[in-house]
């Protein structure tokens, strides 16, 4: 299920309000140190998982099948042998990514969308809010079904139906951002010095409406894996043997019965994963209320 | 008023119509793949031509669009390619489960939210935050693993709930709590920052004067007046509940609609897909005029304008 990334804001909001003496003494809260780091150590698990483990996280012997977290097998082994911890560490990989493009797809489809439907043009703005309105007519994970229904499963098509379904989030924030700022009196005053269209547009529209993005995009990364996972796990995404977060979730549910930690440690990497850049995006958010133009 | 009332009428009848349009020309416009799929393993020569004149599949797309509105229009949804029955018929069986399973999810959830704003709101420090750490915790934890995580511990564990299945109240019992929990995140999260605003306000303060009991200002004036903010959101988490109800189903291996709507898209169904999606517009128009009119209840400064 996706959440509107408002809403995951304000309940990491309500986590970092207690926080906010903090800032006085100049120093971060710890909320904000620790989903840092998690994301500082899953940054470099993405980058160099093989510093990490030495497991390969296809390549298992069914003879060590299912064995209960070790010293030798941290998260010990799933049905075929495989080390579930070289699997998660892998897993990153498939799953921050396909969520970050997921999230990506959603961010340039929907600006330029919300730039359009912020021009002077009743007719466009109808259209692009119409469009707006019908996607945002069914629930998300309805949404990101039915585009795969249309383009099929796999591994990019998660992330292209993940971000079809993300559109109007961003496409109906640019649109408020962009009235917003067209009206405010520096962009008259740019075309009050002759400044033409284009170069009001480049140099005071475009970067104040785009203000607004970065940290929306940072808390809406969260429930982008988390529908990601959510559709691996459906058997819609990659398909296994890809140590993907949410197929391992799937392979774990059918060995529920005399194993727990195949499905306990990617489920547990999913929920810290989407706490952290949540907890990171809203506090962000905080910093910076006060310089956006609304 | 009734002016209101029309346009109402016409813009929901615009929402369903539009996103079916688009959903038939979409999937219709992949060519020969329908046929693929009705020809199943099957083939000979002459096969594809006798499937696409038996399922009018022959015919241009703008014939088959409107052959398609005329049937919806005599409430006929059509034949399922792979079930090979009336996909009313298919809905009909499926729908129950599911409307069990989203109204008990709805109401612990409600619950839920109510009793934690009712306790933390505008209390001490402690309450609060713990009451938002289980607030983000919930909206950050994916639906899927709360259910695998119920299910280990009280289908696997200690044996008090049947692993899968739709029989009887047991086996609705964890499913309902999966499907709750992130919602009852949400909720209870908006409850309790809508319920801490309404305390500030001047008529609380009268409310207290008058002798009543805390119990009694919160229960009887603050929360209704807290309500509005989360009935905004309710027509959005009803929402999410039908999508929950898919991957909560497939934990559970419930039957349901959501079973149906997974089966109906791996296997390119498209009948059932379009049926799903009507059905999905239409949830979505009824909740938000209900939702319109439990405004008018809620808040009698609506009535008067």
């Amino acid at each position: 299920m996706t959440l509107p990334s408002s809403t995951l804001a304000a309940a990491a909001d309500a986590v970092l309000d207690n926080r906010v003496a903090a800032r006085h003494f100049n120093r971060l809260p710890l909320s904000i140190t620790v989903s840092g780091l998690f994301l500082l150590v899953l940054a470099v698990v993405l980058a160099v998982p093989f510093w990490i483990t030495h497991y390969d996280p296809l390549a298992g012997d069914v003879s060590v099948g299912l064995q209960a977290p070790s010293t030798a097998h941290w998260f010990g082994t799933d049905r075929l042998g495989r080390d579930v911890f070289a699997r998660v560490v892998y897993g990153a990989r498939y799953s921050l990514l396909i969520g970050l493009s997921g999230m990506l797809i959603s961010l340039v489809i929907g600006t330029l969308l919300g730039l359009v439907a912020g021009m002077k043009n009743r007719w466009l703005d109808e259209v692009a809010s119409r469009l707006f309105d019908v996607l945002s007519a069914f629930p998300s994970v309805l949404l990101a079904l039915l585009v795969i229904a249309l383009i099929g499963p796999g591994l990019m098509n998660v992330a292209v139906a993940i971000g079809i379904a993300g559109i109007p989030k961003f496409g109906r924030l640019v649109r408020s951002q962009t009235l917003l700022v067209r009206e405010a009196d520096y962009v008259r005053h740019a075309v009050l010095y002759g400044r033409s269209r284009l170069q009001t547009f480049v140099t005071h529209l475009l970067p104040n409406v785009l203000m607004a993005i970065p940290i929306v995009a940072t808390i809406d990364i969260g429930s982008s894996i988390m529908a990601v996972s959510g559709l691996s796990f459906l058997g819609l995404g990659p398909q296994p043997p890809t140590p993907e977060w949410g197929v391992m979730l799937a392979e774990g549910r059918d060995v529920l019965r005399v194993a727990w930690w195949p499905s306990v440690f990617p489920g547990l990497a999913i929920t810290l994963t989407v706490i952290s850049f949540t907890v990171l995006g809203s506090y962000c958010q905080r910093r910076f209320e006060g310089r956006q133009p609304a | 008023m009734w002016r209101n009332v029309l346009v109402r009428l016409g813009s929901s009848l615009l929402v369903l119509w539009l996103s079916v349009s688009a959903a038939f020309v979409a999937l219709h416009s992949l060519p020969g793949k329908i046929a693929d799929i009705l020809a199943g393993d099957n083939e000979y020569p002459g096969l594809r031509e006798a499937i696409a004149a038996e399922w009018g599949l022959d015919k241009s797309l703008p014939e088959q669009y409107l052959d398609f509105i005329a049937r919806l229009l005599h409430g006929d949804l059509g034949t399922s390619y792979v079930m090979r029955q009336s996909v009313s018929s298919v809905l009909h069986s499926q729908l129950w489960p599911t409307v069990q399973l989203a109204v008990a999810a709805g109401v612990i959830a409600t619950l839920f939210a109510v009793g934690v704003a009712l306790l933390t709101a505008g209390r001490s420090a402690v309450g609060r935050r713990v009451a938002s750490l289980l607030e983000l915790v919930l909206t950050s934890t994916p639906v899927f693993w709360i259910g695998i995580l119920l299910l280990m511990a009280f289908s696997f564990h200690w044996r008090f709930f049947p692993v899968s299945g739709a029989n009887g109240f047991n086996a609705l019992v964890l499913p309902a709590i999966t499907l709750a929990l992130p919602t009852a995140g949400i909720l209870a999260q908006v409850l309790r920052e809508a319920m801490e605003k309404a305390l500030e306000q001047p008529f609380v303060t009268t409310v207290r004067a008058r002798g009543l009991s805390e119990t009694q200002v919160r229960t009887g004036h603050v929360l209704r007046h807290a309500l509005l903010p989360v009935v905004t959101l309710g027509g959005w988490l009803i929402g999410g509940l039908l999508g929950g109800a898919v991957i909560t189903e497939k934990v559970f291996g419930r039957p349901g609609l959501g079973t149906i709507t997974l089966n109906a898209i791996t296997s390119q169904d498209v009948p059932v897909v379009l049926a799903v999606v009507l059905l999905a517009a239409f949830i979505y128009v009824v909740i938000s005029t209900l939702l319109d009119v439990a405004y008018l209840f809620i808040d009698p400064r609506l009535r008067t304008q």
